[in-house]
């Protein structure tokens, strides 16, 4: 399966009269987005703004980030199964709005949202300081159950996303990649002396509020399964969880999915890259034990050499980490793990909630516990209403003079397990 | 402004002296540099340097501990320094240890920055690696040339109340405390790497060694339910409507202790969650789904068991470190036995 990707570099953001891209600078019309998400009767209001990089301005509580793309050829569209119809997609062609992203925001659903920092200590350790963003501020009608307001927020994302993202169908890229993955036959013909390498992604499936989307099939009710690393890059994976927000892999992250592009970068030179496999991260034992299984079997089936496994949360799934790895090593294939670490504020409790002698090559994305100070900025975009109550904050977490101190738990992004980041701890 | 003084201090060997014969040597104090300071003061720059070094045999610290260790302070002391720097030991085991020590103590006693450095496998590194800041070395001393700077960088740092950096920054042995910093390349670069050097064969660093598990094996069972005191406590995060302790969605710095006197069902108004890391709708209609008090009162009342605890210990287990979920059990499981409780039911989410 082959995937070229356009790139159409978005260096501003602007409101306008006419939604366009035009010399870099995105042009968004409110009155046309916000009529697409009041579409939805679970949705009250809606306001936008925007955050570039640089300016002094906080978005939270931050639920999803989504980057705009259109399938410009091959079969599909975006975001196929929970937006769009459910053909394959992966081969053909994708524009993408290279810079920007759609960023959903409002009234807090979990306890699990986040905080982007454009400017300041906050925005080192988001990667979304650095987008120019349309942020959706969005809040539910009276009465609405957490579940319908989550899938409500979730579709409104993913659809002004897609809207957005046709923008870019006709413009020519300034940029091209291809990215293709042969069969399994042809991979063993064109590289036969290359390690054999798959890519293990541990999807976010502890139930209502911590769910991610396969072609729109909720991860829970999953087998461990196989997918072209393509079809991640057209919308194949959504998120749709509420887990803290360091550790949660936004739509944005699965689209950028990090170890495919840094495994596509060796594939046919130290490296085969023959497959991702996909597997949750579900709350019972027998689910657990199945999973792992399923993806030890599978790369046994595959003669693989070397796994990649990413993690996603913390805590419970560790035990799916630790199942992952251990299972796939005794299978006689080499693994590396990445995950993040709950250190305690000082760094000196136990990292992770399981250990295994097999897990001996770990990339981590840092201690999540750790306390940053975060200084008071001109504008808010949503409201600082949850600061204390997000997962990462604490009673006390907002000072009277606006600066907020929070665990870097609290920041979108911030300790991502897909190795987004540079942040490390050792 | 005023170079910064140091004392150094140095074994018979890398003093000079001799080897092994002469390892039997008592403390001596010299003023100035001796052998391997140089490397340390060429380090140091203008910024600090060795006013004096402190020699002693590595035999004389290990069976004379308390003299040499007593007579060793005294002499530091006299020079009132503002840095003290002990080896590099390399892998030479008792000078390893005696450099530990040293630092240690004079850490303690003088509450001056000390620095000391040597081969991860010294038996003074796993003894002391906790204690002070120690620089990993070579195993020989051909590392002196990289050991220098590293230690004089790191007790400069140190003496000037800047903040450290991870051990992988700041090149000492990791002491157990996770620091957090920015690498060169992103996660998943050094995760395909990692993988190229473990599937060829090559060495390879883990970023996060596996440490030794923790396993609690479980107490005997209860001989006769029907007269146990049982209470409840959970990580599930259950707390009386509003939370009134404010118990952290996550990363939890205390535990709640309620009341759960003549309660017979916890509804939605009388108690929710706090915890972050699930799903709370369904705790939140009804808490007997993470802490059974309606089960329990019905099988108090049939006699199925002894009786259900007054109170309940709750917090979020949400992100939040072993170290606090220990601190907190530790507190609360002293209160138990006082109460006279036989059993508990721990649940999680």
């Amino acid at each position: 399966m082959k995937l070229e990707l356009g790139y159409i570099l978005i260096k501003d953001i602007q409101f306008s009269n006419v939604s366009k891209v035009e010399n870099g600078t995105l042009f968004v019309n409110q009155d046309e987005i916000k009529a697409l998400v009041l579409e939805d009767e679970n949705i009250a209001s809606c306001e936008l703004d925007l955050a570039r990089p640089g300016e002094s301005i906080r978005i939270t509580p931050v639920k999803d980030v989504i980057e705009p793309r259109v399938k410009v050829e091959g079969t599909g569209s975006i975001f196929p199964g929970t937006l769009n119809k459910v053909e394959t997609v992966g081969n053909g062609k994708t524009h993408v709005l290279k810079g920007c992203a759609v960023v959903t925001a409002g009234k807090v659903v979990g306890f699990q949202e986040g905080i982007i920092d454009m400017v300041g200590e906050g925005a080192k350790y988001t990667p979304f300081s650095q987008l120019n963003n349309l942020v959706l501020v969005m809040n539910p009608v009276d009465g609405l159950k957490p579940h319908e307001h989550e899938k409500s927020l979730r579709m409104a994302g993913l659809k002004v996303a897609a809207h957005i993202g046709e923008l870019a169908r006709n413009l020519t890229p300034c940029e091209t990649e291809v990215f293709e993955t042969p069969s399994i036959s042809e991979g063993i013909k064109m590289y036969p002396n290359l390690p054999r390498v798959a890519y293990v992604q541990m999807l976010q499936s502890q139930g209502l509020l911590h769910d991610t989307y396969v072609y729109g099939v909720d991860a829970k009710q999953t087998l461990s399964t196989l997918i072209y690393p393509t079809e991640i890059m057209d919308g194949a994976i959504i998120s749709g969880n509420c887990v803290s927000a360091c550790d949660k892999n936004t739509t944005y992250h699965h689209l950028n999915n990090p170890v495919v592009h840094d495994l596509f970068a060796e594939h046919g030179k130290t490296l085969n890259f023959v497959c991702t496999i996909l597997t949750n991260e579900n709350v019972f034992l027998m689910d657990k034990e199945r999973s792992s299984d399923w993806s030890a079997k599978l790369s046994e089936m595959l003669g693989l050499d070397g796994v990649i496994i990413s993690q996603e949360g913390f805590g419970n799934p560790d035990t799916d980490l630790i199942m992952n790895c251990k299972k796939i090593e005794a299978k006689g294939v080499k693994t590396v793990i990445i995950t993040d670490e709950y250190a305690g504020r000082d760094g000196k409790s136990q990292s992770l909630a399981d250990a295994d002698a097999a897990a001996d090559a770990v990339v981590t994305g840092g201690n999540a516990n750790e306390v940053v100070v975060l200084p008071k900025l001109d504008k808010v975009i949503g409201s600082l209403d949850w600061v204390d109550t997000c997962a990462g904050g604490f009673d006390g977490s907002l000072a009277k003079d606006g600066t907020i101190t929070v665990e870097i738990q609290a920041i979108t992004g911030a300790t991502n397990e897909l190795g987004f980041n540079k942040l490390s701890a050792r | 402004m005023a170079k910064l003084k140091v004392v150094h201090y140095l074994n018979q060997f890398f003093a000079q002296i001799g080897g092994e014969e002469m390892a039997h040597i008592a403390p001596e104090l010299r003023q100035g540099v001796v052998g391997p300071g140089l490397a340390f003061n060429q380090a140091f720059g203008d910024e600090a340097e060795i006013v004096a070094t402190v020699i002693c045999g590595d035999s004389y610290f290990n069976e004379n501990l308390e003299d040499a260790k007593a007579k060793v302070l005294e002499m530091v002391k006299s020079q009132n320094p503002d840095i003290f720097v002990a080896g590099p030991a390399f892998n030479a085991g008792r000078y390893g240890v005696a450099c530990g020590t040293m630092a240690e103590l004079i850490k303690n006693e003088l509450n001056i920055p000390v620095v000391s450095g040597m081969y991860i496998e010294n038996p003074g590194a796993d003894m002391f690696k906790q204690a002070v800041y120690m620089i990993s070395t070579r195993d020989s001393a051909t590392g002196m040339r990289d050991a220098a700077p590293k230690m004089a960088a790191l007790a400069l740092k140190l003496a000037k109340g800047e903040k450290v950096g991870s051990s992988a920054e700041d090149f000492y042995i990791p002491n157990g405390t996770r620091v957090n910093f920015f690498e060169e390349e992103r996660g998943s670069k050094r995760a395909v790497n990692m993988l190229l050097k473990k599937l060829g064969g090559k060495p390879f660093v883990t970023e996060f060694p596996m440490p030794d598990f923790d396993r609690v094996e479980p107490n005997p069972a209860i001989k006769d339910i029907t007269k146990a005191k049982i209470a409840i406590v959970t990580s599930g995060g259950i707390v009386p409507k509003g939370n009134p302790d404010r118990i952290e969605s996550s990363s939890a710095q205390k535990y709640g202790k309620y009341d759960i006197e003549g309660l017979t069902d916890l509804t939605e108004a009388s108690h929710e969650t706090a915890h972050g890391g699930y799903d709370p709708v369904y705790a939140n209609q009804d808490s007997d789904r993470v802490i059974p008090v309606d089960v329990l009162r019905e099988f108090e009342s049939q006699g199925k068991i002894g009786s259900l605890h007054r109170y309940f210990y709750t917090t979020t287990g949400n992100g939040t470190s072993v170290a606090s979920s220990k601190a907190f059990a530790e507190e609360f499981s002293a209160e138990l036995r006082n109460d006279g409780v036989d059993a508990v039911i721990l649940t999680s989410t």
